[in-house]
């Protein structure tokens, strides 16, 4: 299974959560798990998502999830588990 | 499963504290090009790097993206161009040929360094290591990215001073070749004692004949992050010592101690509330290994996608001149007003001992330097020190008994003459001989520049003010030739 961890940043606005899950249904993403905290006053979002499934490659997840982030005005990170796997296990 | 606390903290130490990865370096074996024919061994070396790397900057791009963190340099070491010349190279000029050819094969493939232009030398030099090393103002004036690198001297072999003797005059001749760019030459040409097989970082990478054939190297980087981690150490600790209760701090080793109590917390807390040595180490350390995780994973990764065996990870906090990204910030933050006041060396010393211990776990083989680099010119916390008349030569030369490296990026007057650049080679030679570790002088005599002075070199490279040098003579010393013998214990066998 290919996890990624999807990170939303930014002030809070409705409709953020909807955005990037409708996106991620319609690419045949599963999402796993979702929590989310408010650091400093900026919304801070987490999703590990299994892109096993995915209809897109990568690149081009990464590149329109960072596009959906921009219109909506946060900021949307992709990125492949291991490297927090990596650094926060043993 | 991974937690959101700790998703923020790996993108904060990438967004915000400047963690990346410095280097992947893909070492590659020439000696299979060597041949008797200058035309035709320029041409295999050409069609092997390019062949090899053909690759190479785009996994990096690649794994750069899926993973979010940034891959600053992609880049090349060869093997010693002094053997692989040895065949073909009549004169110095021949040896030029083929640092074009090199620089032409990097600009091909995309790397901005490709290093290698090298000789080892440490007990005595044949006559194409001579070749060589007298083709390296040339080459260096005529090349964008190469980098030349003269290893003369070891724990096993000694010194050898002719080619101590010999590099004053080079560094001098490279000052004067490149002095339309500030002298720009001298800071792609290093002399080491000591030198690694394996060393991913510039300008002393070349790939060793003890080596494979090609072969992955990564360099780690992260000192704004360990810089972070001490700062939120002391922060908490101090809050601590007003508030038992503590106030919401993120340094983890501190949330542990206010789970544990206060009375766990006391056991931390130094003079000054400060945190003591003991947590000081704990943090660096912990820091490192998080640091060198990421270091490893991409290593593995570059290595899977490019079909080449990885070699090391290089456990070095290399600083730049990026705000924030500065070793010398480490060294204040562990308590010196500036880099060069007393404690320096011992402040350097455990950081060094702890980025090792930290990052030695981290990964399945650590090699190259591994250390903190200490350049002037790169650091922006260093150059401050020397504006502030805090820094010193020597004082640097005393630090580098103690981290990886020696005197790096220091610019010096351009009359500085050749046999002082020469003493000051053979006193980081002596360290290195001694330590039994690396030591590397890379120092830039800046044509028409002195004391006063600044010298902007652009990019990674910084700028730096020009130091002073002791200016009484080392002449009678560096003219006797010949070599240092080893020193006593190196005599194991």
């Amino acid at each position: 299974m290919t996890r990624a961890i999807i990170t939303v940043v930014g002030k809070d606005t409705v409709g953020i959560i909807a955005k990037v899950c409708t996106y991620l249904a319609d690419n045949q993403i599963n999402i796993l798990d979702i929590s989310q905290t408010i650091v400093q006053e900026f919304f801070n979002m987490m999703m590990i998502v299994d892109l096993t499934k995915s209809v897109k490659a990568f690149d081009q997840l990464s590149d329109e999830l960072v596009k959906i982030g921009n219109d909506t005005g946060v900021q949307v990170k992709c990125q492949l588990e291991d490297i927090f796997d990596k650094m926060h296990r043993i | 499963m991974i937690n959101l606390q700790e998703v923020i903290e790996t993108n904060k130490m990438i967004e915000q504290e400047n963690l990346d990865v410095r280097t992947i370096t893909m070492g590659i074996n020439l000696l299979d090009c060597a041949g008797t024919d200058l035309k035709v061994t320029c041409e295999k070396i050409y069609k092997k790097i390019t062949t090899l790397a053909c690759n190479l900057v785009q996994t990096g791009e690649d794994i750069a993206k899926e993973f979010g963190i940034p891959i600053v340099n992609k880049r090349i070491s060869v093997t010693p161009i002094s053997l692989v010349g040895s065949a073909c190279c009549r004169t110095p000029g021949d040896y030029v040929q083929i640092a074009k050819t090199l620089d032409r094969a990097a600009k091909e493939v995309g790397v901005n360094f490709l290093g290698g232009y090298s000789a080892i030398v440490s007990k005595g030099m044949t006559k194409s290591d001579e070749l060589l090393i007298c083709s390296i103002p040339k080459a260096l004036a005529a090349t964008e990215r190469i980098c030349s690198s003269i290893n003369v001297g070891s724990t096993k072999t000694g010194i050898n001073m002719d080619a101590v003797r010999l590099m004053g005059d080079i560094i001098k001749q490279t000052a004067e070749e490149t002095k339309e760019k500030d002298s720009l030459g001298c800071a792609k040409l290093v002399v080491l004692c000591n030198a690694p097989d394996d060393n991913p970082f510039m300008a002393g990478a070349f790939h060793g004949v003890s080596e494979a054939d090609a072969i992955i190297n990564v360099g780690v980087s992260g000192p704004g992050v360990v810089k972070y981690a001490l700062e939120q150490m002391d922060e908490a600790m101090n809050r601590l010592s007003i508030d038992s209760e503590g106030s919401g701090c993120s340094a983890p080793l501190v949330q542990v101690q206010r789970r544990k109590g206060e009375a766990e917390g006391e056991k931390h807390k130094g003079g000054r509330g400060l945190a003591n040595f003991e947590l000081l180490c704990e943090t660096i350390k912990r820091t490192a290994f998080k640091i060198t995780r990421v270091g490893q994973l991409v290593a593995q990764e570059a290595s899977r996608r490019l079909g080449v065996p990885f070699g090391i990870i290089d456990l070095s906090l290399a600083p730049t001149p990026a705000i924030g990204d500065s070793v010398a910030d480490i060294l204040k933050c562990i308590g010196v007003e500036h880099p060069g006041a007393p404690g320096t060396t011992a402040a350097l010393a455990l950081l060094n001992d702890q980025v090792k211990k930290g990052g030695v776990m981290a990964s399945s083989y650590v090699g190259g330097l591994s250390g903190a680099f200490i350049p002037v010119s790169e650091d922006q916390g260093m150059i401050d020190a020397v504006e502030a008349g805090a820094l010193t030569i020597e004082k640097l030369e005393a630090m580098t008994c103690v981290c990886s490296v020696g005197l790096d990026m220091i610019a010096i007057p351009g009359d500085t003459p050749a046999t002082t650049i020469a003493g000051i080679i053979a006193d980081e030679s002596a360290i290195g001989m001694v330590n039994q570790k690396t030591t590397a002088v890379r120092i830039i005599p800046v044509v028409g520049k002195t004391v006063g002075d600044t010298v902007q070199f652009g990019g990674l490279l910084g700028y730096a003010p020009i130091m002073p040098v002791n200016t009484f003579s080392s002449q009678r010393f560096v003219d006797r030739g010949g070599r240092i013998p080893a020193p006593i214990h190196s005599f194991k066998n």
